[in-house]
């Protein structure tokens, strides 16, 4: 015991067991998935070979990331916007805002889900009152397709996008945009050379956090999309349960774990992840 | 002096701000002349920073005017204004290099960058950081990034350039220094310098001229010998320099520490009044000694460390002497 205390610092031990949890809770799994994927059925990367052989594989792969992408730009564009009346708006009023904004990250998905699709469904209550109005004849597509899947997993996004933006907001001086007002600069110089390049850290939190939480997103492209939008997690599900094809559905999980993994390392060479996850922008 | 525009005069008239029913600032009048070192010092809540960030324009005056040379700016918005501002804690940009930092102003205004080269390094010289000029702000020394601070609010030539406590993050050795170096770049700008503080030394040290502040309203402006030497009240007294206060004949008089002589015994002559020793601490390059005095004053004397060695003791009777006009008559507030 003498000896290994000399080898092993003692705060070791003290994390030891939540190391050991997280390593067989989190990691084991994540190891035995990589593993199913050049297993099974049979050894060897014939999974990922499938990649260049399915057209259908590629195009559910480039449906999510193009779905993604787009969900992202709005989700933080909005959530920009959101997070800057936030901070900029009277105390009472962003308590209220605040708690509008946890009150949709309370709900569960698939309400907000379903809710969409009485809002802006084939019958639902915007096309139901415009026809009503007379001023379309027929439905307007809202749902059952790309579209719907997008509305969907904007709306459900932009809390995520909020939180990250409104913690770097609120920790910015607000003296420097005084300093800069004070030096002739008008608000959208400030806005453009202040206020952008020092929330970026945020920013990029943001759009991290929404691209990666979108790329799994399962529920909502299943009721939204209508059957017409498959995406990878909805396509591994299929694999997993109905076609019983775990090695390409062990493939698909380990692509999108090695994607996020790539963006964060090219997102490294940019800048410091430490000041997007919350260290000191130094 | 450095090629700047030239400097300008500030008139604040009757001038008042209200938060809500409180006045912060109450009905302020004040010529601030061209190229003068002028003072707003006070304790918190004087409304010596408010005042300052009426004349910056980053808050809207409640009644009054502000005029610089006879024309009013009340109605002009702070990034108009045209005025530079040090600002406490510096509010450097924190992304952007020292050289655009300084370089900002001019950057904004669109103007060459050719221009802004040679006004930058001429700027940089001004405060020694010519070395510095790529670093980032964080890479500096909390005095570096004061003087980058100065720089930045100084590239465009402003007529006045106020500046809000610039000196409270700065320990105390570095802030005489600063002290210095600020009299010296104001000597060769020849900008009309306002500034704020609540530490009496350095307005004493630096100032033209000080405006006391209290609750929002001026208590006494002068020159700092003027508000040392004959203070009006009590409070610019008490707040500029250490004072005794001395109750004669139904007058309060202010009494500085350094102006009282002591003698051993009672009796002596020309005694003002006379008293027990009631503590002695000793500064190095003085001792102050503390008296209660028969007619219940307490007061406080400096004086040489080498005089009056013998009789001094903590319980020891002694008279205290002073002259005439050492006693300051002290107006009732």
């Amino acid at each position: 015991m003498q000896a290994l205390r000399k080898h092993i610092h003692p705060g070791w031990f003290i994390i030891a067991p939540l190391l050991i949890l997280v390593a067989t809770l989190y990691l084991s799994p994540i190891l035995n998935i990589l593993w199913l994927s050049v297993t099974d059925p049979e050894p060897g990367f014939g999974n990922y070979a499938k990649l260049g052989e399915s057209d259908a594989l590629v195009r559910i792969i480039w449906t999510t990331v193009r779905i993604c992408i787009i969900t992202t730009i709005f989700s933080v564009t909005l959530g920009y916007s959101i997070a800057y009346a936030m901070v900029h708006c009277h105390q009472k009023q962003k308590n209220y805002m605040l708690t509008l904004l946890l009150l949709s990250f309370w709900i569960s998905i698939l309400v907000r889900t379903f809710s969409w699709l009485m809002l802006l469904g084939r019958n639902g209550l915007v096309n139901g009152a415009l026809q009503d109005i007379g001023l379309i004849a027929e439905p307007i597509a809202f749902m059952r397709n790309e579209l719907g899947v997008l509305i969907g997993m904007v709306h459900y996004m932009i809390p995520y996008a909020v939180l990250p933006l409104l913690v770097s907001m609120e920790a910015l001086d607000k003296r420097v945009m005084d300093a800069s007002r004070n030096l002739g600069a008008t608000g959208t110089q400030t806005f453009w050379r202040i206020y952008l390049p020092l929330t970026l850290p945020g920013l990029v939190a943001s759009t991290l956090l929404v691209f990666i939480l979108s790329l799994g997103f399962y529920v909502t492209p299943a009721v939204l999309g209508g059957g017409k939008v498959l995406m990878v997690a909805e396509y591994i599900s299929v694999q997993l349960l109905v076609t019983l094809k775990w090695g390409t559905a062990a493939m698909l999980a380990a692509l999108m774990l090695f994607g996020v993994l790539a963006m964060l390392w090219i997102m490294s060479r940019f800048m410091k992840l430490s000041t997007v996850f919350g260290g000191a922008a130094r | 002096m450095l090629d700047t525009a030239p400097t300008g005069s500030l008139q604040i008239r009757d001038v008042s701000k209200l938060f809500g029913s409180f006045k912060a600032v109450d009905g302020i009048n004040l010529e601030i002349q061209k190229g003068e070192f002028l003072t707003l010092l006070g304790p918190s809540g004087s409304g010596k920073t408010t005042l300052l960030m009426m004349i910056a324009g980053f808050l809207d005056i409640s009644h009054g005017d502000i005029a610089l040379d006879g024309s009013s700016i009340t109605n002009i918005p702070a990034e108009k204004r045209n005025f530079g501002m040090v600002f406490q804690g510096y509010a450097l940009f924190p992304h952007m290099s020292v050289r655009d930092n300084i370089g900002y102003a001019l950057s904004v205004r669109k103007r060459p960058a050719s221009e802004i080269r040679t006004r930058v390094d001429e700027m940089l010289e001004l405060v020694q950081l010519q070395d510095f000029a790529e670093r980032k702000p964080t890479q500096l020394s909390g005095g570096q990034q004061q003087r980058v601070a100065l720089a930045r609010a100084l590239c465009f030539a402003p007529p006045v350039l106020l500046l809000d406590e610039p000196l409270g993050a700065l320990d105390k050795k570095l802030r005489v220094e600063v002290q210095e170096q600020l009299k010296d770049i104001h000597k060769r700008v020849g900008t009309t310098f306002i500034y704020v503080t609540h530490d009496q030394e350095e307005a004493l040290s630096m100032s033209d001229r000080i405006v006391i502040m209290r609750d929002g309203a001026i208590e006494q402006v002068g020159t700092p010998t003027v508000l040392y030497e004959r203070p009006a009240t009590k409070f610019a007294a008490g707040f500029l320099g250490k004072s005794n206060f001395v109750h004669q004949a139904g007058k309060t008089f202010a009494l500085r520490p350094e102006k009282i002589d002591l003698r051993a015994g009672q009796g002596n002559e020309g005694a003002r009044a006379s008293g027990v020793i009631r503590s002695i601490t000793y500064f190095g390059s003085m001792q102050r000694i503390i008296v209660d005095t028969s007619a219940g004053d307490e007061i406080e004397v400096d004086i040489d460390v080498w005089r009056n060695q013998e009789m001094l003791s903590e319980g020891a009777d002694v008279d205290l002497l002073w002259n005439d006009e050492a006693a300051v008559e002290l107006r009732e507030t």
